[in-house]
Order: C-alpha cells, then structure tokens, then sequence
C-alpha cells in the first residue's frame, strides 16, 4: 500500500477530531462553571471559609448544622416554596385557558400572540420595582382602590402572605404568557378529529376543554412544571427588590433561600461556609423535587397516555 | 421555517396532513371565536399593558405628586422627559450601565449562536463515538441548578482577579445547552446531508464546511436564539449584581442603585424602569413575531 500524503493525514485528522473540537466548548465550559463550582460547593460548606478572609479550618457538617439551627433557614424554606406554589400552580392554568381562547381561528392573531408575550421583555428588577409600588402597604394604588370601595387595607408587605401573593404575581405577569405560548404550540398538535367528533357527538364547548385538551396537554404541562421547578425556588431578583434594604422584610417574611444564600456570603456575616451549605441544601431540594417529577412523569408515560408533541 | 408557524402546524400542510387540513378548515368555523374570545383577550392583554402604564404616569409625575395620589392620574404628566434627564445625571452611572449592558448582552448572543451552532453541526450531522450519549448529557445538564455553584464561582472569579470586570459576566454565559439542543434539533432537519457532501468533495475542510453550509443553514434559528440570549442577559440580574457591583454596573444592577438611594422619589426611579426597559420593547416591537415563533416550536425556557 502506498503511504498516505500529509494532506491525506490532515484531511483525516480532520473528519476524527473535528466533531469531539466543536463539542468541546460546551462541555469545557459546564465543567469549569457548572460541575466543578457545585462540586466544590460541598467542599467549602465543610470549611470555615470568609469572603475576604478565604479558607479556614475544616469544620465538617458544623456549617449544615449550624444553618439548620438557625429559624431563618426554616423561614426561608417556607417563603420559597410558599411563592413557588403561588406562582406556579395560578400561572399554568392561567396560561391553559388564555392558550385554549388563542387557539381559534382569531383576526390579528400575531398581535394577540405578541400581545401576551410583551411582559416578558420586563426585566424582573424593573417588574419588582413597578409592582412593590402598586403594592405598596400605605401608598399604593390596590389598597388605595379597596379604600375606596370600602375595603381595608391588605398588609402586602407586613403580612407573609400577602408578600407571598404580590411577589406571585410579578413572576405571573413576566411568565404566563411565555407559557400561554408554550400550550398554544401544544394545542395545535392535537388533532381536530378528536373535536369534530366530540362535537359530532353533540358535546359543549367546555366539555371538550376538559375530556380532549387537557390531557392531551399533560406532557407539556409535566415539562413547563419541571422547567418552573429549577427556575422558581432559586427565585431571587422579584423578593430582592420588593423593598428597599432587600433583606426580605422586617421578619424576612419574604426572604428566599437564594436571598438567604447572598446575605449569609456577601451581607454582614461574610460567612461562605454557611452560604455554601444552603447552596448545596437547595440543590439537594431541586434535585429531589427533579427526581419526583421525573418518576411521575414516566408513570404517566407508560400508563399509555399519548404525547401531545415530540 | 422563519415563518410564525409551529413545526406541527407546518406539518400539516405538507404530505399526508394535507387532506386532513381541507377538513379542518371545515371544522374551523366551530372554532371561529366569538366576541366573548375577544373580549377576554381584550381583558388579558390590558392586564399585561397595564403595568407599562403605569410605569409612564408615574415616571412622567413628580415625588410630591405620587405622594399625595395613590391612584395616579391617567392623564400622563409631562415631566417624563426631565426625569430621565435626572437617571442620566445621577450618581447610577447610566451612560456606563447601558454600554455594559450592551456589550454583555451582544457580545453573549453572538457567542452563543456560534458556539451553539457549532456544537449543533457536529451532533446533528457528524458522525463520531460517544454522540448519542453526549448528547444526552448535554440535555441533562439543563436540569442542574448551577446558580448554586456562586459561591466557588464567585471564589474563582476573585482569584482570576475578574471582579467587577465584564468578562465574569460573559464568560460564563458564552455557551448554553439550550442552544446547543435547539440547534441540533433544527439542523437535523434543515441541512441536507447532500449539501456537506458536495462540500466535502468540493475539497472542503470541515471547518470550511461549517462556515459556508451549516451556518448560513441555521439562520432562521440563530436569529431566534440570538434574540432569547439577548433577552436573557439584559434582564439578568442575581450574577451581575453579585460579580460586577455598583463600581461596574448593568442596567438592572444600576436600577438597584437607583432604588437604594432614591427611594423617596418614585418618580426617578420610574423613570429609570422606563430607560432600562425601552431598548427590550423597541427590540420587541421589531423581532417579538421572532420570539413569538421560537417559543411555538418547541423552545424551552432558556
């Protein structure tokens, strides 16, 4: 056989390497800012570690326990998933039902479309600052418009879950109708045989919502539940910026684990060893809640329900 | 494909859907709206348009005004212009905040659609051992919280000596595997194998291949996933306020600073949410139809 040229070489070398080259950033990049910090997330919250002070002594489990002691932690566990639950659950159905009224034949039907769609651009910073004002406990617009009526005012701020409601609803107004379009895409996939013949069959408007689109909707509310997941309990920018000193109120009737997360590092205390520790706490509760999901998903996967898309 | 129209949509019109869309439209005229559609349409985008609004009347108004009426006038004021000025000439470094923003928020979505793209090439249309699972993995990794690893990052960040510097905010957002996923997905469909082949004979390296037959493939896509990583990283908020500080600021960094030191003023600070928010809306107003379409074919959150 005859050898092959250099050119030959280079030109095979370059179909081999190629692929694994063009991968490569991406996977260089989720190891050096994705991987390996959460990995050593565990090794700092193990240590006595201070912002400017940098590593001290290994102290083992102290800054877990020490974390779990303290009723702040409790607290921010309970504000996280008390947002998370008000901002989630209100927010799917909201975006089913805009999705399922979109999903006719409308006149101007891009300007509905981009219409939802517009608060999206808002950035949450912005969000939370428009909305801590229309909340506002003394001077705000919703309390002043339920004096008017009568009504007393609501502690939006003093009261925990009132906080909760108000934070809620800046993250509804930014996401629903990100997600309206996401079950909007979803309908379309459904085949209109099923409606002609429910309708065929002499069955409402309504009854047709509920016995063919949704649950020909349930993997693509299944995904937009798991993505809201990862997002929404590492909530930080809306309860950040609902007051002025951003510590999550008086009590931290509003604080979130993230806000916990930031002001144990970079507030007072300065102490990433405890920052570390609720980071890994938190990830442990997402990857938790991840694994739920995914088990619950697979059941519903086999127990022979057909996917709406993909 | 750049058409606002979902992929299932496109489907239908094409093949063995077709005739079932001679009889859908058959079936359309049940689904034609009515004006109680239309009225509750009405209702949610006031309710989505509302908050804008309100954002106007009070950035056009003054402290003392706000002060006295918790329900604005809904007549604007005309004092929108003056206080933006006042943004501008406060101590938030304005002028620096949006270069910033500018820069991270650009420079991000390039890196983003070339990476993206690249990597999207190469598992769509590459052969090589390993693909099916790497990409897996590249999938899986959408579904790890890595906002929790700040701590090191910050740690490694001070060691670089990156604090307060922009590349601590770029870097880290160069390549996402919602990108890389998104474009696999596409270009699976949208280049030709036929096309890298002529390429090929024709003498091509393969990163010439890349350049004059994948990229101006994924076109369509790139334009999309340039505009969500747009979005995305002039919106952000937690990483920049953490790494870059007031010394450096973003917009959204910048409008905290605003907040903390004129918080008697809601006018100001009014007026800084309309400043930071404009340039998003302008951008919509041009490419939301763009956004519209990227998130109807099956775009995940990014």
């Amino acid at each position: 056989m005859h050898r092959l040229t250099w050119q030959q070489r280079l030109s095979r070398f370059d179909v081999k390497a190629s692929p694994y080259l063009y991968i490569s950033p991406f996977f260089i990049l989720f190891a050096v800012v994705g991987l390996f910090p959460l990995a050593y997330t565990a090794w700092v919250s193990m240590h006595e570690w201070h912002l400017i002070g940098g590593q001290g002594a290994f102290v083992g489990l102290q800054n877990f326990t020490d974390v779990l002691g303290q009723p702040r932690f409790t607290v921010a566990l309970r504000n996280t998933f008390s947002i998370f639950l008000l901002s989630s659950v209100p927010q799917v159905i909201a975006a089913i039902v805009i999705a399922y009224a979109l999903d006719t034949n409308l006149r101007a039907r891009t300007f509905w479309r981009m219409g939802v769609l517009l608060p999206y651009v808002v950035a949450p910073v912005a969000v939370s600052l428009i909305f801590s004002k229309l909340f506002a406990d003394e001077s705000g617009m919703l309390n002043a418009l339920l004096g008017a009526v009568g009504i007393d005012g609501i502690g939006w701020h003093s009261s925990a879950f009132a906080s909760h409601v108000a934070i809620s609803t800046m993250v509804n107004f930014r996401w629903t109708g990100y997600n309206t379009l996401i079950f909007l895409a979803a309908m379309q996939a459904i085949p209109r045989e099923l409606y002609e013949a429910a309708i065929v069959d002499g069955a409402a408007r309504w009854r047709t919502f509920f016995s063919i689109t949704i649950p020909m909707l349930r993997p693509t509310i299944i995904f937009v539940v798991i993505t809201s997941t990862i997002g929404g309990l590492q909530i930080f920018d809306e309860p950040r910026m609902y007051d002025t000193l951003g510590l999550g109120g008086p009590d931290r009737q509003w604080m979130t684990l993230t806000m916990y997360i930031y002001e144990l590092g970079w507030g007072t205390q300065m102490n990433f060893g405890r920052a570390a520790a609720v980071s890994w706490l938190l990830f442990l509760i997402i990857v938790a809640i991840g694994l739920v999901n995914f088990a619950i998903t697979r059941r519903i996967a086999s127990s022979g329900t057909k996917g709406a898309r993909k | 494909m750049s058409s606002p129209m979902s992929s299932p949509m496109a489907r239908q019109l094409v093949g063995k859907g077709a005739a079932r869309t001679v009889r859908r439209r058959a079936v359309g005229d049940s689904r034609r709206p009515g004006w109680k559609t239309y009225l509750f349409l009405a209702i949610v985008l006031l309710i989505s348009f509302f908050p804008f609004y309100f954002t106007v009347l009070l950035a056009s108004s003054d402290a003392a005004t706000i002060a006295r009426n918790p329900i604005p006038s809904p007549i604007p004021g005309d004092n929108l212009f003056s206080n933006i000025a006042r943004v501008i000439s406060s101590d938030i470094k304005f002028w620096q905040a949006l270069a910033n923003s500018i820069i991270v928020s650009c420079v991000t979505a390039l890196s983003v659609v070339f990476f993206a793209t690249l990597a999207g090439f190469s598992f769509s249309k590459l052969r090589f051992r390993g693909r099916e699972g790497l990409l897996v993995f590249v999938i899986a990794t959408m579904a790890v919280p890595t906002q929790l690893g700040i701590v090191p990052l910050f740690i490694v960040m001070a060691r670089l000596d990156w604090i307060g510097k922009l590349q601590a905010v770029i870097v880290p957002g160069m390549v996402t595997a919602f990108g890389v996923f998104w474009m696999t997905q596409y270009l699976r469909e949208a280049l030709p194998f036929e096309l890298i082949e002529a390429a090929r004979v024709d003498g091509a390296s393969m990163i010439r291949t890349f350049i004059s037959v994948a990229l101006p493939a994924a076109r369509p896509v790139a334009a999309m996933l340039a505009l969500f990583t747009f979005v995305g990283s002039w919106t952000n908020f937690f990483w920049p306020f953490i790494v870059l500080g007031s010394s450096n600021p973003t917009l959204p960094v910048a409008l905290q600073l605003l907040q903390a030191s004129y918080f008697k003023d809601y006018s100001l600070i009014m007026a800084g949410v309309v400043v930071a928010t404009l340039p998003l809306v302008l951008v919509f107003i041009v490419a939301g139809r763009q956004l519209v379409a990227g998130i109807m074919q099956g775009a995940v959150k990014g």
